[in-house]
């Protein structure tokens, strides 16, 4: 290829971000197996949901050991400004003067067990077995009146817990996606 | 020499808007039009010092060093933090665009956000995957990646509650680093992310990616793949040199003109999926809820925002006469298309000049000549881009998204999120600085 040539192809390659029709392909080949231990975004539909239950009574003896010291009593909060209540909310006016909060404003039950394994404890992220993410979830859904005292979160039934703000979202931006 | 000669026409001190405001031509003109320009304003009548050798001239200066800082007289050119103390929570550092000026935030100035903390992350250890609906799942190390050609690009990253301190209902008195410090712009050269996705093989039915951070809480967002084709990077440096710690290093995920939080920092994983994630932080801090209770969700776009950086809050006219009223405009869209500047609080406004190249989703510096005759001014600056999309008036914005009740007490916290109003900086008889609503 001609010096213009290759900068030309140079140029369309850049400005276009046309890929090159022979890639550099410097990336390591690896199986899904690999990634596993990763792989760990759970989605709304429960998809990567891991094998695993719990109830609200085992979530708060976690609760009681392991999130109480930020989130307070019965997850309401008031311990440091920063860490914010897990129970109550009121209607969501303007987004203003009302805090977001699980039952005003969370759109998927799958968020709060994702977060929860992903980040929590703030200072021990990722201490938590499967058993304890899916207890602290039905003890926090619990609490919030969304499921029963006795109901058992698994795989299953996490995702079928309807949350009460779920409706009300749009998309501003729908020819983006 | 051409600096010598008067070139094009004849530049023009006429006003062009209200209150002093002078047409933009008469900076094209360079040495010619500025010398006319400073003739305009009133000069000193002070007697100058005698010239003579200061001590830094008498003595051998200090040794080279490997690594240059500022002079210890720009000490206080530093990023506003909001967790000082350091508790285990988030923190922000915010640009200081009062004490700067061009297009380019320096490194070490450049605005971090930090949900749980900074990874002190070893470059040579990080890997970061591509996976999911795939045909071929591939990992990548940072010496893998610097071997692609490498494109380079200006963009803004701006956090999507930057400006939030202006939905309080009374403005409150902070510089322009504390209301709008939460944007930065700088050169970002990276791999562009279509090509990694087209060597993993993408299927046609993957219409997200869950980008995931190597921080202590995974970070994550679903970013469209749409975005990903269209002019995302994996930024491996950052205004020539590899990413600041709390800029992602050892490399991010940039999604030019999208709300900061989605370029994710310290970028290890991207899953290809059918269907949005539903991560934590676009559930809950990055959408924003509407009035009547609605929220918008994915609204990702950070629109046509501008700020007068000089003169601003902080800053103190000395004497009537002659100042470049400049200041920094961007837009998610695209290119900027026009600034218009007004010194009577909204009355009139004039054209600015835009310091080129200007480029798409990058900050583009407006400068307007300007004499100040020493009365109240209020100064404005209000910018559209290229797709038409202009920058609202506060009273426009505010119509549509509300603000609070009580004025807010700090600008450290986000009554809401995408705020891209027009700031207004009123300027007293004595030429002090106050933040206004106009």
């Amino acid at each position: 290829m001609s010096t213009r040539k290759t900068l030309a192809a140079l140029l369309v390659m850049l400005g276009a971000g046309v890929a090159l029709a022979e890639s550099p392909n410097l990336g390591r080949k690896i199986s899904e197996a690999d990634v596993k231990q990763w792989d760990i975004a759970i989605l709304p539909d429960g998809s990567n949901l891991p094998p695993g239950q719990g109830t609200p009574q085992e979530g708060a003896k976690v609760y009681a050991e392991k999130c109480v010291m930020c989130h307070g009593e019965q997850g309401k909060g008031g311990v440091m400004p920063f860490y914010p209540a897990l129970v109550g909310g009121q209607p969501l006016t303007n987004g203003i003067e009302t805090p977001k909060t699980i039952a005003n404003y969370y759109a998927y039950p799958t968020t709060i067990f994702d977060y929860t394994r992903r980040g929590m404890p703030y200072n021990a992220p990722r201490t938590l077995t499967d058993n304890e993410v899916y207890a602290a979830t039905a003890y926090i859904l619990s609490l919030n009146k969304l499921i029963g005292e006795n109901d058992v979160m698994d795989a299953k039934t996490l995702p079928q817990v309807k949350m009460p703000n779920r409706d009300n979202f749009i998309l501003p931006y729908p020819d983006r996606i | 020499m051409g600096t010598f000669r008067r070139r094009g026409r004849t530049p023009s001190f006429d006003a062009v808007a209200g209150n002093g405001l002078i047409n933009r031509r008469a900076l094209l003109g360079q040495g010619i039009a500025l010398a006319g320009a400073a003739g305009i304003s009133g000069t000193t009548g002070a007697a100058a010092e005698p010239l003579k050798d200061e001590a830094w001239s008498l003595a051998f200066g200090e040794v080279t060093p490997a690594l240059q800082t500022p002079s210890r007289f720009e000490k206080s050119v530093t990023r506003a933090l909001s967790n000082p103390k350091g508790e285990m929570r988030n923190s922000h550092a915010r640009t200081p665009h009062h004490l700067l000026n061009g297009t380019i935030t320096p490194n070490a100035l450049h605005f971090s956000i930090n949900h749980c903390g900074t990874p002190d992350i070893d470059p040579d250890k990080h890997k970061l995957i591509i996976h999911g609906m795939v045909k071929q799942p591939l990992e990548f190390t940072l010496e893998m990646l610097s071997r692609y050609p490498l494109v380079t690009r200006p963009h803004f990253v701006e956090c999507a509650g930057n400006s939030a301190p202006m939905f309080s209902s009374a403005p409150l008195q902070v510089p322009a680093g504390m209301l709008h410090g939460l944007v930065s712009n700088a050169e970002w050269t990276g791999v562009p992310l279509s090509i990694l996705l087209d060597e993993a093989g993408i299927d046609p039915a993957a219409k997200w990616l869950v980008a995931e951070g190597a921080d202590a809480q995974f970070l994550d967002r679903s970013v469209p793949v749409k975005k990903a084709y269209d002019d995302a990077l994996v930024a491996i440096y950052q205004n020539g040199e590899r990413l600041m710690p709390g800029n992602g290093y050892p490399m991010r995920l940039l999604l030019p003109g999208y709300q900061g939080n989605m370029n994710v920092k310290f970028l290890r994983r991207l899953k290809a999926i059918d269907q949005p994630a539903y991560s934590y932080f676009e559930t809950k801090n990055y959408s924003q809820v509407l009035p009547g209770g609605k929220t918008w969700r994915f609204h990702f776009l950070m629109e046509v925002k501008s700020f007068i950086t000089n003169p601003s809050l902080g800053h103190q006219l000395k004497e009537p006469g002659f100042y470049a009223i400049s200041g920094v405009a961007y837009s998610g869209n695209g290119r900027i298309a026009k600034v218009l500047v007004s010194a009577d609080g909204g009355k009139s406004w004039g054209e600015a000049a835009l310091q080129g190249p200007i480029a798409p989703k990058a900050f583009t510096r407006f400068v307007m000549p300007w004499k100040w005759d020493g009365q109240p001014a209020t100064i404005l600056s209000r910018a559209w881009d290229e797709t038409g999309a202009a920058q609202p008036l506060r009273a426009e914005f505010v119509a549509q998204r509300g603000q609070t009740k009580n004025p807010v007490a700090t600008p450290l916290v986000f009554p809401n999120q995408h705020y891209n109003s027009v700031t207004a900086w009123g300027i007293d008889n004595k030429g002090e600085i106050k933040h206004v609503y106009a």
